[in-house]
Order: C-alpha cells, then sequence, then structure tokens
C-alpha cells in the first residue's frame, strides 16, 4: 500500500481539488509547476542555504533522558521548537515563499491558528521583502497575542476573522475569499497539509525534512535510521506528516497521531477528527471532517489554538482509513499537565499542541528498550498567558 | 425538454433571482418563488445554505447563516418545494456547496431533485473534472443539467472545455471577486464580456455575481444572454421583506 499522493492528488479515497473555478487558474498554475520548480537545483540550494543559516537547521533530536526513565521507554525529542520562530512551520513558508517568488507572486496571504503559521509567514515576507496578510480568527487574536504583536513587529497586516466560530477554520475561509478577490498578484501559503490538491504533498514535502534528519540522527544515536514509533499532534497534520514522511513505506515503524479530545471526545466541545468526523470537503479537500448529519461543518474546540480545526490532512485521513496510523486523543487537561511535566523534568516549555503528543506516555504504554520518536513541534512562549492561568502561577 | 433549455430559446434577456432557503424566515422559501414569478423573473437560484460558503462575500455569508440557525436543511427544502410544481412554472436550479449533497448522498439528492421539479444545479465546488469522473452519469440519469462558471483569468482553453461539458448555459462570474461586491463594472468588464461574447460558444451566457440594479443588469446583459442578481436581492429582502420584492423586480428591468 501506498500512503503517499497519488498523480490524481488523493490519497486513498482523500484529497483532490474541490475549490470554485475562481481559485482553478491559481491552483492548477501550482499543480503544474511545484515538482518541477521544487526539482530545480537552484530552488534546493536556496531553500536547504535558508533552512540551515536561517531556521538553524538541523534541530536536534534530543534524548530526554528523565521523561524515558519516568515512562520506562526510550523517548527521543526531535526539537523543532528550537527552529526560528519557534515552531516547524517555517519549513513550509520558507519553502512556500520560494516557490511564490518563482511563480511571480508578489502578495502574500496566509491564515493562522495559533499564530505560528503566521509568524512564520510573515518573518519569510520580511525576509523577502514581500507584502504580507494573515487572517486570523477573533477569538485566536484574543488567546495569542504575543503572535499578534510578533506578526505586526515583522509589517504583516493581521485581519480578524468574524465569521462562524472565529477560529482556524473561519481564518482560513477568509483567506481563500482573499484569493478569489485577488486572483493574479498573490501566493496563498497554506499554513498545514490542508487545502486542494497540491498543496498537502507541496507542504508535506518542504516538512518531510524533519523525518529526513530524524533518520540520520537516530542511526548516529542509536545505529538505525527507524525508530519503533514516531508520534506527533495533529492539527492539520502538517508537522506530523514531517515527521513520518519517510516511514510512511515502513511498517516496522508506528505511527502515531495525537488529536486534541478538547473537554472529552464527546463532551461537544472536541476536535478529535478521527473519531468524531466523517468523509466530508473542507477547503478543497474531501477528507475527514466533524460535520452534522446535514453536512454543516461543525465548531470545533480546543485550548490549542493551532489544533482547533475540524478537519485533518487528507493524508492523515488515509493513515487513520487504513489503518497504517495509531490514533490518540487527548484532552485540555492531560496535555496541559504534559507540558508542565516537561517543563519540570526537561527544561523545556512546550506549545499546548505539542503538549497534545507528550501526554499519551500516562496510557499509552512502551515497551523499555522502544525507540520513541516525538516531534516537538513548537515551544511554549506564545502559550505562557494560557499556562499561567490553568495552573495559577501567578 | 428541460425547462432552462425551453426558456434559453425565448427571444429575450433573462433575468434570474438567486436567494437563499430558509431566509428570512424558513417557510418563506415557496412564497418567495411564486412572487418571483408572478413578477415576472424567468429563473431562479434556490440557494442551499451552507455552514462555510467559501466564494460568498458578507452578505450571503449572513443569509446563510441565518437561514441555518432557522433550521433549514436539505431534506426540508425538499419537503418545502414537494408541490412547488403546482404553482410555479419557471426553471428552478439549486444553488449549494458539495458538501451538504455528498452527506445527502449525490443519487438520493439528484432523485429528490427530479421528484420535485429542480432542473439544474449549481455547485461552485465540484469541478468539472471530478463531475465528469463520478457524477455525471448520476445527474444525466435525472435529467439534471449541471450549471459550470468561467471567470476573467478563465483560460480560452478551459472555457471552450467547460463549453463542451456544458449544457443549458455557462455562469459567467462578472469579475475576480466572490459573491456581493457591488462596485458596478467599468471598461474590465466590458472588455472581458466582449471578450467572451467573440468566443462564439456553444452555450449561452448568463453574468453573475455584482449585479445590483438595472444598470449593472443591462450592462451584463449586452452581449449575454441574462444576469443573475442575489447578494443585492438578499439584502433586499433583509430590509423590506417578501413585501419588497416586486417594487425590486420592477426596478430591474
Ligand atoms: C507548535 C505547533 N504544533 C502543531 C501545530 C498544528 O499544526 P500541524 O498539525 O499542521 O502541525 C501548530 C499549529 O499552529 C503549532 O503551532
Amino acid at each position: 500500500m501506498n500512503y503517499n499522493v497519488n498523480e490524481k492528488g488523493y490519497y486513498g479515497e482523500f484529497g483532490g481539488a474541490y475549490i470554485p473555478e475562481m481559485l482553478y487558474p491559481n491552483v492548477e498554475e501550482l499543480r503544474q509547476n511545484y515538482l518541477k520548480i521544487m526539482a530545480e537545483e537552484s530552488f534546493q540550494k536556496e531553500f536547504r542555504q535558508l533552512l540551515k543559516d536561517y531556521v538553524g537547521r538541523p534541530t536536534p533530536l534530543y534524548f530526554a533522558k528523565r521523561l524515558s526513565e519516568k515512562y520506562n521507554t526510550k523517548i527521543y525529542l526531535k526539537r523543532e521548537d528550537l527552529c526560528h520562530t519557534g515552531a516547524h512551520k517555517v519549513n513550509n513558508t520558507i519553502g512556500q515563499i520560494l516557490m511564490a517568488k518563482r511563480l511571480g507572486k508578489t502578495r502574500i496571504i496566509a491564515e493562522t491558528g495559533a499564530g505560528q503559521h503566521g509568524v512564520a509567514t510573515a518573518t519569510v515576507c520580511a525576509l523577502m521583502g514581500l507584502e504580507c496578510i494573515v487572517f486570523m480568527g477573533e477569538i485566536d487574536i484574543k488567546r495569542q497575542a504575543p503572535n499578534v504583536a510578533r506578526m505586526k513587529m515583522l509589517g504583516a497586516k493581521v485581519v480578524p476573522a468574524t465569521s462562524g466560530s472565529k477560529t482556524l477554520k473561519d481564518a482560513t475561509n477568509e483567506a481563500i475569499r482573499d484569493w478569489i478577490n485577488n486572483p493574479v498578484d498573490t501566493h496563498y501559503i497554506i499554513g498545514s497539509v490542508v487545502g486542494p490538491h497540491p498543496y498537502p504533498d507541496m507542504v508535506a514535502r518542504f516538512q518531510s525534512v524533519v523525518s529526513e534528519e530524524i533518520k540520520i540522527q537516530l542511526k548516529e544515536k542509536e545505529g538505525r535510521e527507524n525508530p519503533d514509533f514516531v508520534v506527533a499532534c495533529v492539527g492539520g497534520g502538517s508537522n506530523a506528516a514531517g515527521a513520518y514522511y519517510h516511514y510512511l513505506d515502513k511498517p516496522e515503524v508506528g505511527i502515531i497521531a495525537v488529536e486534541a479530545a478538547g473537554k472529552g471526545v464527546n463532551s461537544g466541545e472536541s476536535a478529535a477528527t478521527s473519531a468524531l468526523g466523517k468523509v466530508g470537503i473542507i477547503h478543497g479537500s474531501k477528507t475527514l471532517l466533524m460535520q452534522t448529519a446535514d453536512g454543516q461543518i461543525t465548531e470545533p474546540y480546543s485550548i490549542s489554538a493551532g489544533l482547533d480545526y475540524p478537519g485533518v490532512g487528507p493524508m492523515h485521513a488515509n493513515l487513520f482509513a487504513s489503518g497504517r496510523g495509531e490514533f490518540i486523543s487527548i484532552t485540555d487537561d492531560d496535555a496541559m499537565q504534559a507540558g508542565l511535566e516537561l517543563s519540570k523534568l526537561e527544561g523545556i516549555i512546550p506549545a499546548i499542541e505539542t503538549s497534545h503528543a507528550l501526554a499519551i506516555f500516562e496510557t499509552r504504554k512502551f515497551k523499555k528498550d522502544d525507540v520513541v520518536v516525538v516531534n516537538l513541534s513548537g515551544r511554549g512562549d506564545k502559550d505562557l498567558d494560557t499556562y499561567i492561568k490553568y495552573f495559577n502561577l501567578n | 425538454m428541460n425547462r432552462i433549455k425551453n426558456k434559453l430559446s425565448e427571444n429575450k434577456k433573462i433575468l434570474s433571482i438567486y436567494f437563499t432557503a430558509g431566509y428570512p424566515k424558513l417557510d418563506d422559501t415557496v412564497e418567495i418563488l411564486q412572487q418571483l414569478e408572478k413578477d415576472g423573473v424567468d429563473m431562479v437560484e434556490i440557494g442551499l445554505p451552507f455552514s462555510d460558503p467559501l466564494a460568498d462575500g458578507p452578505t450571503i455569508q449572513q443569509s446563510s447563516q441565518a437561514a441555518l440557525k432557522n433550521g433549514m436543511t436539505t431534506e426540508l427544502l425538499f419537503q418545502q418545494l414537494k408541490d412547488i410544481r403546482e404553482t410555479v412554472s419557471i426553471p428552478l436550479i439549486i444553488m449549494g456547496y458539495f458538501n451538504p449533497m455528498l452527506q445527502f448522498g449525490v443519487e438520493n439528492f439528484c432523485k429528490k431533485c427530479a421528484e420535485v421539479g429542480i432542473d439544474g444545479l449549481i455547485l461552485p465546488d465540484l469541478p468539472l473534472a471530478e463531475y465528469e469522473e463520478h457524477y455525471e452519469e448520476i445527474f444525466k440519469k435525472y435529467n439534471l443539467i449541471n450549471i459550470f462558471l468561467i471567470t476573467p483569468q478563465t483560460s480560452e482553453e478551459r472555457i471552450r472545455q467547460i463549453d463542451n461539458a456544458s449544457e443549458g448555459f455557462i455562469y459567467m462570474v462578472s469579475s475576480a471577486s466572490v459573491t456581493g461586491s457591488s462596485e458596478g463594472f467599468g471598461a474590465e468588464q466590458e472588455e472581458y464580456f466582449k471578450r467572451i461574447a467573440s468566443m462564439k460558444l456553444s452555450n449561452p451566457l448568463i453574468v453573475g455575481f455584482g449585479i445590483n440594479n438595472s444598470e449593472t443588469f443591462l450592462q451584463s446583459t449586452k452581449s449575454a444572454k441574462g444576469a443573475i442578481i442575489g447578494s443585492a436581492f438578499i439584502k433586499m429582502l433583509s430590509e423590506k421583506g417578501l413585501g419588497g420584492i416586486s417594487t425590486f423586480i420592477k426596478s430591474i428591468r
């Protein structure tokens, strides 16, 4: 079985490009060119150079000794939190800004939930001197205030999305509408492995540097390229796609995807798409989607803005449907505890998104000599307010 | 023969109205349709509301949200339309996003359309290739015409492809914009309308998006067969209710 995208843009039955005709020229232009451009030597050279000198790659693969002792297994953390701007998101925005330039685009739009993708986009726009407009749900603007300030300082315009649930889904709707309104000069830098083909594949390829490095680093540390498990949180699924990418077709590597259960999978306030979703169409992609019986998209909930999305990328929908991936959902409370625990045990304050992935060790047992790599997708600076309020740390 | 094709064969310009089913009030659907026919409207697009209407501006976003809040569903719309052909004879098209149709079941949806007397569908986010590969057969079986969109950015090659795949008419989006912009039409649109007209397509063109008064209606029907008014009609409904329909339609032509 192949877990990657096929030539029609599908992962199994998921994916495709369900877009209005207004977007067709842009998406088609991208589809026809992205692989060609990515294969160009000059592109690869510039991309790799920026990842190294600007982002700070390779990020370390860190053996978390105290965490491993506590859970009686071997836990490695892939330190995407040490990327410039504080999360894996920048791997994708570097790639896409280079793509946009080669396509001759001068205006960049993006959506953001936690603000990490918005910051990563604003950053590369500053780097390249391009205009940047970031759409962000009104609720997320409040709960991720530090990132809003960062985007503004970087010269981006932050536009509040006031429709629907006022979170990531609605910010994405607004970005798509903007693209419809500005079809010629604008490139839309989608922040995850979602959206119409070729976005899920393109973003996964840019993020695949994560597992490319894990293979080399694990070989040095453990004498083998393959861990027993690779674990990542899934909002749209980009950090997970990057961490899984080079292991997708290696059945000996277990793939674990961690979704946000919010206040509990059956509480009505959750973002656990694999548990609650059915096949549907969101933002141009056929995938698993939280929706009513009537096909209306429902409003998800998670304490973490980056996981607060009612869908999941088509690659992950296929990993779930095919049984290749093991899907676990983690509540707000368990995630917050895991975030605190990592801070105390390892001196690393993770993003709340990432805390969801770390929380699985409480319930998902591993063998003593299992090698488990957790993608530490981001740092918790942006979440300090939420952590402080939650734990009454004032 | 399908009512859409019949209507298009008449020697007149087509005025088509879009409204969101379930808005302003849940049960307004039938009365709005009857009134539109009485006022001489040639064709109607009944909007099936969707939570995330990507191609729509604020007006239709709001009417869709309100309609859903009122309790509109796919099932209910078909119930409301059950006897519509006893009182309304103009062509009726359902316009909506693909996901609600997918959940209802594409075949089931088409079957219901045929039962109540719907003549065609406009599904902006169901792309041509997907339609041809998976759904065309079902649409045809129920005698439903699927309407495709073109925009100022659509390439000539793709327009020809869409023309070949189309029956009835081609929905010509007036400008690079979501629905509801009201900036009027300038030289750019005029050039675009002329350019498309000169392609001598086999299907008639009906212009939509941004038509909000008699001026924009006239501008767009100079070369096209007709025009569709959506957001402006919904705005009127929000302000004046169903009682404002006749005056509004008379102000257009
Ligand atoms: C640190 C971090 N991790 C994970 C995510 C979730 O996104 P994805 O599933 O695309 O990795 C986000 C999104 O904002 C994030 O900021």
